[in-house]
């Protein structure tokens, strides 16, 4: 009786033993996965931060209105001007239709 | 314990006279000191055993409490940046639109380890040739010093640069991330921005600190690492800044003036829609603050927010207002415009001659010095100041640029009789642009207080009232008149939106003295649309002139208005202003 008592305890112990590594193992590499992604997180904000800083650079109004001048013969683009806001008679109105709701019916 | 002989002598004898064997005390007596000497050796084993036990609980249990300690605590993220003390993180800076103004770049900087270094001298003269301005023997010198372990070579390089240095196979040579503060716009809104220079140093990174600008006022918060993500939105509009920018820069250079500024406001909020000074910079190659001549000479030097200027008639708005609130004239009134006008040993006079007597609304359209005096006089002095003071024009205007926070408006602190006459047409009283933007919103927007801003509002901040509502409606019609009618009406009506305002030409002084006879400050002040003012303008010019109609000409009319219609003409419709038609204007007008 007292042997196989003894037996079980030690693979118990083996087992937890067994589990206990295991579960070491599996958390570190949790937390190398984590260092990982987080490093490519920054490497990845960086290169946004570069893409953002390159866009607005690409964008800025000194560049765009230099491009506008530079090719207003082929887009014909001026400065925006007041006469170019629309009147609301200016919208055509869809065509009533002629026929009756009872003939669609 | 006393220690019982094994054969003790009277014991041996007593066996010895009755015939039993003597050795059998002796065995007896040695079987009694063994039971002894094993009790005394187990009670020790017990204790042994019990401290053991004890130890060992105690050392378990520490372990299970510190287990369950650990499974208890929220899960804490592992620092990024372990063991960095210094960080060059820094939030964005934003216009309105979330279109970007200032930004964070990674770079690298360059340093040497000399430890590490395999051939010094080499490295050195390799270095030269990718920097052409490094000074090569110095740096020599400096890599080959056997006390020196660790040697700068460049605080920030380009990502050629750092290849090239990668390229030279030194293993002395390091790379370290830098961050960079970076301003796509160049030099774009240079004097609200400010700049950035580099604080304490590491191999890792480096503090980036702002030295001027909304860089500077918004240190605290734009370097807070915790607010590293979250980007600051400025009140200025990109779109409209580069409009303003061009507008004036152009406006400058057909005037020949030395500089000028521009503010548009919001004429509610106060949120700064716009906001240039030139000569400009650009904020990403700060010049050095120059350290001789006049700061006001410099392309630093934020003409909006820290030029002092006597800024003329455009202060005239400002009396007649008062004159009105205080019931003392109607626009109607006649007022006594003879000229000139002697006050002790001083005069005041027009630029033209002026009619006898003139209605108020004619003193502010024809930009009469002389009624304007008689208005201020009307007033007095004391009731005058106090009213200027309500405006804030006699303190610091506060606005998150720290170049204005001493910049203090200069007056004579007695405020006697003809300083209230000459303060009423704008001489004696010098104040900057913005404390005049402020003022124009209160009196175009109802009458309520303005306190300017460059940081995006959600809702508009109505502030004290200053005049009424009907002294208000009063003036945007006169104002409008100066427009129509008066001195700004040869340039400055714009198709279809409805300026109003005021022009101011202002004599600037002279330091030994006195005025200039041919140097100005021409400035026109107003709002747009009149029939529902959104948005005041403020906009100066340095010494403008320009050769027109046979003389040179250097009155705001003929140099300031042209410009001033221009940049509304380009902005409102930016603005989502839809442009009225003259009929429109004029029943919208003719309604109030």
């Amino acid at each position: 009786m007292r042997a196989v008592f003894y037996m079980l305890a030690a693979f118990g112990v083996i087992g937890l033993a067994i589990w206990a590594y295991d579960q070491n193992q599996k958390t570190q590499t949790a937390l190398s996965d984590v260092r990982d992604l987080r490093a490519e997180i920054r490497s990845l904000n960086e290169a946004l931060d570069v893409q953002q800083a390159e866009w607005a650079y690409l964008n800025r109004p000194q560049r765009l209105r230099a491009l506008a001048v530079l090719n207003f013969e082929r887009l014909g683009l001026g400065p925006m001007e007041g006469r170019q806001f629309g009147q609301i008679e200016d919208v055509p109105y869809p065509q009533i239709l002629a026929s009756t709701p009872e003939d669609t019916l | 314990m006393t220690r019982t002989p094994l054969r003790p002598l009277a014991r041996v004898l007593d066996a010895r006279s009755q015939g039993v064997n003597p050795s059998g005390i002796e065995r007896e007596n040695l079987r009694l000191r063994r039971e002894q000497v094993r009790d005394a050796g187990r009670r020790r084993a017990e204790w042994r055993i019990l401290f053991l036990a004890v130890a060992f609980f105690a050392g378990y249990a520490a372990i299970g409490a510190k287990m369950g300690m650990l499974a208890a605590s929220p899960v804490a993220e592992p620092e990024a940046y372990a063991g960095e003390s210094i960080s060059g993180e820094r939030a964005d800076v934003l216009d309105r639109n979330g279109r970007l103004l200032a930004t964070n770049l990674v770079t690298h900087s360059l340093y040497a380890e000399t430890r590490y270094l395999v051939d010094g001298v080499r490295a050195a003269h390799e270095l030269g040739r990718i920097f052409p301005d490094l000074d090569v023997d110095r740096l020599a010198a400096r890599l080959t010093d056997p006390d020196r372990r660790f040697a700068w070579i460049r605080a920030r390089v380009s990502p050629e640069q750092a290849q090239a240095a990668h390229d030279i196979g030194e293993p002395g040579l390091l790379l370290g991330p830098r961050d960079m503060r970076l301003y796509p716009n160049g030099t774009l809104a240079a004097h609200v921005l400010g700049g950035t220079t580099y604080g304490e140093q590491g191999v890792t990174a480096a503090e980036i600190e702002g030295i001027a600008g909304i860089e500077l006022a918004g240190d605290d918060r734009l370097s807070d690492p915790d607010l590293a993500d979250v980007s600051l939105s400025l009140s200025l509009d990109l779109s409209i800044q580069a409009v303003v920018e061009e507008v004036l820069a152009g406006g400058i250079q057909v005037y020949n003036a030395n500089g000028g500024s521009a503010i548009l406001m919001d004429a509610y909020t106060g949120e700064i829609v716009s906001m240039a000074s030139a000569p400009t910079f650009d904020p990403n190659d700060r010049p050095a603050p120059a350290l001789s001549g006049d700061p006001a000479d410099s392309p630093l030097f934020n003409r909006t927010v820290q030029g002092l200027y006597e800024l003329g008639s455009v202060m005239k708005v400002f009396a007649v207002a008062q004159a009105l609130e205080m019931g003392l004239v109607t626009p109607d009134t006649m007022v006594d415009t003879r000229g000139p006008m002697r006050f002790g040993r001083h005069r005041i006079s027009d630029m033209h001659r002026m009619p006898a007597q003139m209605t108020v609304t004619d003193v502010l359209v024809e930009s009469s010095n002389v009624g304007t005096a008689r208005l201020a006089q009307m007033i007095g002095a004391e009731q005058q100041r106090a009213f200027l003071q309500s405006f804030g024009f006699l303190d610091p205007m506060p606005i998150e640029l720290p170049e204005s926070r001493n910049v203090r408006p200069q007056y004579d602190p007695r405020w006697s009789e003809i300083t209230s006459m000459t303060v009423s047409y704008g001489h004696g009283l010098s104040m900057t642009p913005l404390h005049l933007a402020a003022g124009y919103a209160t009196i175009v927007n109802g009458g309520t207080r303005v306190q300017p801003t460059l940081l995006r509002r959600t809702n508009p901040a109505l502030g004290e009232r200053v005049i009424s509502e009907r002294t208000s409606r009063q003036m945007r019609a006169m104002m409008r008149r100066v427009v129509t009618d008066g001195t700004a009406s040869m340039f400055g009506e714009a198709e279809g939106y409805a300026i109003g305002g005021k022009t101011g030409t202002a004599d600037k002084p002279n330091p030994q003295g006195g005025y200039y006879e041919d140097r100005v400050v021409a400035t026109f002040a107003g709002a747009f649309p009149m029939t529902d003012p959104r948005y005041v303008f403020v906009v100066t010019m340095d010494e403008p002139t320009v050769f027109a109609a046979g003389q040179n000409r250097r009155t705001a009319g003929w140099t300031v208005v042209p410009v001033v219609r221009e940049m509304v003409e380009r902005v409102a419709p930016m603005l989502g202003l839809r442009p009225q038609g003259a009929a429109e204007i004029d029943a919208m007008l003719r309604l109030r």
